[in-house]
């Protein structure tokens, strides 16, 4: 072979081989224990929502069992939690209770993520002076501490479940926003944006279909995240009686069990809705790290 | 309806027309930046007839991949042009991203270095084929779906089919740089930019895909810019060869003719730093030594003065200007003290007598 012909550089990276991938692709799945975790979630889903054809005993009623002497009843066969000082039937709240945090937390994060994700996306592919003034805002808004905004909201308006969702949701616009930003500006130099813009794609078609997708999968894994974190300051509103005044919430029922002389000596009025929000939480947070990890590896290898 | 129908039937229509399809004329780019003006493309002027091959050499920082972005549009804000760059007649720098838009993709094309990053990981090959289908050509579902599977069988991918419902990461490198191509290629454009398509590739699928450009100009009658840092990956596809270096056209020839006489030493430097396959192995490379000039400050004289090891005291201080060359009309080169001339072969003398003697090349100052 003469010279000129010898293409001469070497391409040394063993990706690079002219081998497909398939292999690699398949081998990588998102594990058992995503599935538990996504499996529990359903069924606290499916449960919050069917609550009322589930055959629960009434969560209002008073369940008082002369042969049991006086309530709180401990758990047992009927009352799977045992039962409050009123012998309010404790699982059967868990359940109703399911309704108020699954809906604060999910709508929260959903507000987050249109509003935060929107402005994040336009914020990190405009960038210039709309990027300046979001980041700012974002700014101010992480800045603020989040209970104390919730405490001054609830405050100054109702505590309907619509402002506890919606303060939630307002305080979850920053850090999404955040990351949609960050992942957009990530994404936009890429080649595969320059290409889509060579071929003739206008901004909002670029941003639609080239960047949006891939800005929703870390956007997916936190939303698990938050949905978690939402429940969990339900609760810390709820216990400081700030939440959503009608209903049960199980911040509600950890408040209503955790009177010191309860928690001595009746603590299954507070277990057994701490029990459930902390396996949902749990639930929650790992299927959000399985998502996150399963994508990252993902981008490695491409 | 194929791309390349598409094409011919813009010929006949008489808006892009044989002869010269890109006239660039002292074309420069400069960019703010903190540190000052960068001159990464300073007074370039060339052209390119429809259907030829130029190819653009030079190092990372010669200016190679901003002059073919500055052709396209491409540039960041901070970026300030003058001279002119007229397409197919038309004066096409200065234009805004809008008005770009009806030529991207439909006239001019670009391919990228690394094809590994420039298909969407999320989209499937053959939506992403169709994307420009339906931008410029408005075919979609079934009509574009089939026309998307033709320009995968032109590109010679196996099992079109099923390859449109793949997602990138399915696919080679090599293949995918295919795929890249068949983007490229869908409203058949005029001019094709390919910016280093085959340096992120094996060996022997740079060959492939050199080859398969090559054969989509032919077929289609299309010009190519391709940018490489390698003279060896242009020598076999190109017509036409322009060297780049510190932002400036420093030799430009027809392919045969450079390299049978190529005057500049930095493309001789260039040639030598190419590998040999009949060289005894543990050959030590021939390096050019130091790096590419500041184009904030760039030096007094020829660019390439402080690294060439045929320099005088006269390249250190006067910028030598494009000239003809005798031995072709249509090669141009500045320099000097150019391969050839008494001055270069009593210095090369030298050299030669330094490296038999095992001492390493090195820039005299």
């Amino acid at each position: 072979m003469s010279l000129p012909e010898s293409p001469a550089t070497l391409a040394a990276d063993s990706i690079l081989e002219d081998q497909p991938s398939e292999a690699m692709a398949t081998r990588r799945t998102l594990g058992v224990g995503f599935w538990i975790a996504i499996g529990w979630i359903v069924l606290i889903v499916l449960a919050a929502i069917l609550a009322p054809y589930l055959g629960l005993k009434d969560p209002d009623e008073n369940y008082i069992n002369r042969d049991l002497g006086r309530p709180p009843y401990p758990p047992s066969s009927e009352f799977w939690f045992g039962t409050d000082n009123d012998a309010k039937d404790v699982f059967s709240r868990t359940i109703y209770g399911a309704r108020v945090s699954l809906v604060v937390g999910f709508a929260a994060i959903a507000c987050g993520m249109v509003v935060g994700g929107t402005l994040g996306l336009l914020a990190g592919y405009l960038r210039g002076w709309f990027d300046r003034v979001i980041s700012f805002v974002f700014l101010v808004l992480l800045s603020f501490p989040a209970l104390v905004l919730a405490i001054l909201i609830t405050a100054l308006l109702d505590r309907s479940l619509r402002t506890v969702a919606g303060t939630l949701g307002f305080l979850s616009i920053a850090p999404v926003g955040r990351l949609a930003r960050a992942t957009t500006i990530q994404f936009s130099e890429r080649e595969f944006v320059l290409a889509s813009r060579t071929l003739g794609a206008k901004h909002g078609r670029i941003m639609v279909r080239e960047l949006l997708p891939n800005v929703l999968i870390p956007m997916g894994a936190l939303a698990l995240l938050g949905v978690a974190v939402a429940i969990v300051a339900e609760g810390a509103l709820a216990f400081l009686g700030l939440s959503v005044e009608q209903e049960l919430s199980w911040g509600k029922l950890i408040l209503f069990g955790s009177g010191s002389r309860d928690l001595q000596e009746a603590p299954w009025i507070s277990m057994g809705p701490i029990l459930i929000l902390f396996l949902t939480v749990l639930a929650l947070n790992f299927a959000g790290d399985r998502v996150r990890e399963y994508f990252d590896v993902r981008e490695v290898s491409l | 309806m194929s791309g390349q129908q598409h094409s011919t039937q813009l010929q006949s229509d008489g808006r892009v027309p044989d002869g010269t399809l890109l006239e660039v004329t002292d074309l420069t780019t400069h960019f703010r930046t903190e540190r000052g003006l960068v001159r990464a493309v300073d007074g370039v002027t060339f052209s390119l007839a429809r259907g030829k091959a130029l190819g653009v050499v030079g190092e990372s920082g010669s200016g190679k991949t901003v002059l073919s972005r500055t052709i396209m549009g491409l540039l960041p804000s901070n970026a300030v042009n003058s001279g002119s760059v007229r397409f197919a007649g038309q004066e096409v720098l200065g234009l805004d991203a809008k008005q770009m838009r009806h030529l991207w993709g439909r006239e001019m094309s670009m391919i990228f270095q690394n094809p590994m990053v420039s298909l969407n990981p999320l989209m499937k090959i053959g939506k992403q084929i169709q994307e420009p289908l339906h931008i410029h050509l408005g075919l979609d579902g079934r009509a574009a779906r089939e026309t998307a599977e033709q320009l995968l069988r032109e590109v010679h991918i196996p099992e079109p089919t099923k390859r449109l419902d793949q997602y990138p990461h399915e696919l080679s490198g090599g293949m995918r740089q295919r795929v890249m191509i068949a983007i490229a290629m869908a409203c058949g454009p005029t001019l094709l930019f390919a910016d280093e398509p085959t340096t992120a590739l094996d060996v022997t699928v740079q060959a492939q895909i050199l080859e398969l450009i090559g054969e989509q100009r032919r077929e289609r009658n299309m010009s190519v810019i391709l940018v490489t840092h390698d003279l060896g990956v242009v020598a076999g596809h190109t017509d036409e060869i322009a060297v780049m270096y510190g932002g400036r056209l420093v030799e430009k020839a027809p392919t045969r003719e450079l390299f049978a006489n190529m005057k500049m030493p930095y493309t001789k430097s260039l040639m030598r730093s190419i590998p040999k396959l009949d060289d005894p192995s543990h050959t030590r490379l021939l390096t050019i030594p130091g790096r590419p000039p500041d184009l904030v400050n760039p030096p007094k004289g020829c660019r390439f003065a402080p690294r060439c090891a045929y320099a005088r005291d006269k390249c250190l201080q006067e910028e030598p200007p494009l000239v003809t060359a005798d031995t072709s009309p249509d090669h141009v080169y500045a320099c000097w003290y150019p391969v050839g001339s008494p001055e270069f072969r009593e210095r090369d003398a030298e050299i030669m007598a330094t490296i038999t003697t095992g001492v390493e090349l090195g820039g005299t100052r």
